[in-house]
């Protein structure tokens, strides 16, 4: 039955690059979301995502492209030579100015609160934040974060509260306006959960005169990660439900759910959702939601190429997203959204998947935002001695941390516990040897080899011809499939903060003559 | 198992902390230079059976000089001695595989010290080399040692031990190779010196004729290209094409008049098999693009068509890919990879 299904439907894919590395998807696949208990402390970040301002300093945090981290002296050794032979000071990331779009805190220490409550309020690009556990404010205070540390309200539990439910209480949506809805979403705080985590509202405010007429459904197409494959399988109602709320407040018809072909059971379970919908609404739905089987390659969801896959519309260079006529989001987004508008609940919890051999039970856990990796760790029976990286996210975007205090955000996907058989690591690189994978991997039709060779050279500054600062969206495929083993996707992130740090320069130089001119004249 | 609060204090000794991706393919070079020297070895074992066990010595004896010429040198340089990524046994292969099996054994050790040491040592080590090393190898002991390049010809052994030419002497049993014939006496002649036509075909495709050491046996060396091909260490663009060019321009201008020549003869005779899978196929010295891939593969055929016909040697492969390999920077640089974004419609 199954393959029936996945033979009718054509798998459609983008044309260039991208890679198959192994999916590692059984280690958690067949698990079913698990409620983990509430922890003892949650530690809510007054940032919960990167904002586009935010890149900045994400490229500086990469810039030792390798490094372990020593006890003794604080600092962390750079492992590639012949690159950065500095040593880097972990001061150097903690005092740097942070530019997350971060929340305004709406309580006071000492206070109490209860599951659901809000205790920060967004500004601008920030999202409003709530209390995932009720008990205390413990304290407002600096808390690891995997770029340094990071201000979070903490919360420490009260044992007696009784966990807090959330019934459907709006089950007639439909009869909201766009803009109660928008509001409903905005007073939830939640954020996209497909990767930098834009605050919805941000995400969907699209001015009107675009001609955005599809919204398009992705789920992540990463190796381990599963979450969002459960998230399919066991809440595929809310995700259609959601689907027509966002087609509500954006105004348009068409939804298309892109699904990879290595997910069947998520693709039935969703085309039956849709058939209960469809059954249920009969003519009165005026939505076209449709699933589409993906061919499974990564990265299938990244922007530019799920919008090629599914529309097959090229977003011009430079331009945003929403100016090839699309909307994207996450299916898990969609539940949540689900979740906010039909049962009024807070975006305060979510599902991870935490895999890896290095992990004693892995599993797909449901979560309060701010547990900590600790608490994660010891319910699931601790680590194997083993475990030689611990990554916040996917193996292919994922950020590597080394503090276990560190606790989950809005926008974290899932945390891997990785042995050293798993990540392979290579203590050095070769020259490269003109093979052309990366050529043939790169999704954009870059040139990570040469960027390479630049960098190398400490030319850094001279890689913008190669349309890095455009195009790439370090997918990591060039890495990936280098023989050499040579970290370009690394390079090019030090290239494109040497290209900022040259522009700012040239800026300063060019704004300093002005300044003289004008103390001349007064 | 550990706890929590054990793990914290072993933790910050062994945790890496690096840039994502956290995972790599699992190819490496040396990966990929082992399997070509894997592919490289069934034409070796099947020339002991056809020229003699000789050609076993002489290719041991090129593979060992290459690889001591490489951690010599690099010793010297003070680099990071890398004979270990197996890229120095294919040159040692190679350079043996293009030298007549006639020649005294101790000829590959000049042409493994050009190879290697001035090819591509002094270029800067696997990757900046501009010339195949072991083309140049080769293309070094034609200028130094002509004698022996152009008449150590030996013709297969048919019924015999494969010690017959371990003591013989080289000039006596000499043997022309069919592109000598073919060359100087024509296509009648070739005929007439293998019996029919059918014979040529089957004779050349396993290997039993006069040639260079590896080149014989077009069937192995097929097999260890497609092995290449399969496991999409090479594209099919530089085979097909250099392969396509020659046997279309010999049945151009290969003939008595025009359209006349034979295309599979031009392609089962000489090195052009071995060329076209395993020396333009280098990484280092072949375009990456597709396009430009293609057009480096028509000019090694041409250049390969026009040596045999004009030239003053009756094989041209060798000089013309490393005529070719100072064209691959400029082809690189005009057929650029089309940009993902180039094809909006805006």
């Amino acid at each position: 039955m199954k393959t029936t299904v996945l033979n009718i439907a054509k798998l459609l894919t983008f044309q260039k690059g991208g890679i198959n590395p192994p999916e590692k998807m059984r280690l958690t696949k067949n698990l079913p979301i698990e409620v983990m208990p509430t922890p003892p402390e949650v530690a809510i970040f007054l940032k919960q995502h990167v904002g586009t301002a935010c890149l900045e300093h994400c490229i500086r945090a990469d810039m030792c492209l390798h490094f372990v981290r020593q006890p003794t002296d604080n600092a962390c050794k750079i492992v590639f030579k012949g690159l950065q032979n500095t040593l880097y000071s972990e001061d150097y990331f903690l005092n740097d100015n942070i530019c997350f779009n971060s929340s305004e805190v709406h309580v006071q220490q000492e206070e109490k609160v209860s599951e659901g409550d809000l205790i920060g309020k967004g500004s601008k690009l920030g999202s409003n934040l709530h209390a995932s556990i009720s008990g205390l404010v413990k304290t407002i205070s600096d808390t690891p974060h995997p770029f340094g540390k990071e201000p979070a309200i903490v919360l420490s539990i009260d044992p007696d509260a009784k966990p807090k439910s959330y019934p459907i209480v709006n089950e007639n949506w439909m009869s909201l306006s766009r803009e109660d809805l928008f509001a409903k979403i905005k007073e939830a705080g939640i954020v996209g959960l497909g990767g930098a985590g834009i605050p919805i509202d941000s995400k969907l405010s699209v001015k009107r005169d675009s001609k955005l007429d599809t919204l398009i459904l992705n789920s992540e197409s990463e190796p381990y990660l599963t979450s969002n494959y459960r998230i399919m399988l066991e809440h595929a109602f809310e995700i259609i439900e959601g689907a027509k709320i966002l087609l509500t407040i954006l105004d348009i018809k068409e939804c298309i759910i892109g699904v990879e072909n290595n997910k069947p059971d998520a693709i039935i379970a969703l085309n039956q959702a849709i058939e209960n919908d469809t059954q249920k609404n009969g003519s009165k739905n005026q939505f076209k939601i449709v699933v589409q089987p993906l061919q499974t390659k990564y990265p299938q969801d990244a922007t530019d190429q799920i919008t090629f896959t599914l529309t097959g519309r090229i977003k011009p260079t430079g331009k945003r997203i929403s100016a090839s006529g699309v909307n994207i989001q996450n299916v898990y987004t969609a539940k949540v959204i689900y979740d906010a508008v039909v049962c009024h609940k807070p975006f305060y919890e979510k599902v991870i998947t935490v895999s890896g051999r290095g992990i004693a039970r892995p599993a797909n856990l449901l979560v309060k935002i701010g547990t900590r990796l600790r608490d994660i760790v010891d319910y699931l029976g601790g680590m194997t001695q083993d475990v030689a990286k611990i990554v916040i996210g996917g193996p292919m975007l994922g950020f590597a941390v080394s503090s276990l205090e560190i606790p989950i955000t809005k926008t974290t996907p899932g945390v891997l516990f990785l042995t050293q058989d798993e990540i392979d690591i290579q203590p050095s690189y070769d020259p490269c040897i003109r093979c052309g994978f990366c050529l043939q991997a790169c999704p954009m039709g870059l040139e990570p080899n040469n960027v390479s060779i630049y960098v190398e050279a400490g030319k850094s500054a001279d890689t913008e011809q190669f349309g890095i600062m455009e195009d790439c969206f370090e997918c990591g495929c060039c890495a990936y499939v280098c023989p050499s083993k040579r970290p370009l996707v690394q390079f090019i992130k030090l290239a494109k903060l040497k290209i900022l740090e040259a522009q700012q320069k040239k800026k300063q130089r060019e704004s300093k003559p002005k300044e003289s001119k004008q103390r001349e004249s007064t | 198992m550990m706890n929590a609060q054990s793990e914290k204090n072993s933790i910050s000794n062994c945790l890496h902390v690096s840039s994502a991706p956290h995972i790599q393919s699992e190819v490496t070079i040396s990966k990929i230079m082992w399997t070509v020297v894997v592919s490289l070895l069934p034409p070796l074992i099947i020339s002991i059976f056809i020229f003699g066990f000789q050609t076993l010595i002489i290719t041991l004896v090129s593979v060992v000089s290459c690889v001591v010429t490489e951690a010599v040198s690099q010793k010297m340089l003070n680099r990071p001695v890398t004979i270990k990524d197996g890229s120095a046994v294919i040159t040692g292969l190679l350079l043996a595989y293009i030298i007549p099996p006639g020649v005294p054994w101790w000829l590959p050790i000049p042409g493994a010290f050009m190879a290697i040491y001035v090819t591509k040592i002094l270029m800067g080590g696997l990757g900046y080399n501009i010339f195949n090393p072991a083309l140049i190898g080769r293309a070094f002991l034609m200028a130094t040692y002509p004698v022996a390049l152009t008449s150590a010809w030996l013709a297969p052994i048919r019924n015999g031990s494969i010690f017959t030419y371990m003591n013989a002497n080289v000039d006596a049993i000499s043997s022309a190779t069919p592109l000598y014939v073919l060359k100087h006496y024509g296509m009648a002649a070739l005929i007439e010196k293998f019996g029919s036509m059918s014979v040529i075909y089957t004779d050349f495709f396993f290997g039993f004729r006069p040639g260079c050491i590896g080149e014989t046996s077009a069937f192995l060396i097929l097999l260890g290209g497609l092995v290449l091909l399969y496991k999409k260490y090479i594209s099919w663009h530089i085979p097909v094409s250099v392969m396509g060019s020659t046997a279309l321009l010999t049945w151009i201008f290969g003939g008595e008049s025009f359209f006349t020549g034979n295309p599979l003869v031009a392609i089962l005779s000489g090195g052009v098999m071995l060329g076209a899978f395993f020396m333009a196929t280098d990484y280092v010295t072949s375009p990456n693009q597709k396009i430009a891939q293609l057009i480096f593969g028509i000019g090694i055929g041409a250049l390969t068509v026009l040596i045999r016909l004009k030239g003053g040697y009756p094989e041209g492969i060798c000089y013309a890919i490393l005529l070719m390999n100072p064209v691959v920077p400029a082809l690189d640089q005009w057929f650029k990879a089309k940009r993902f974004s180039e094809g909006a419609t805006q």
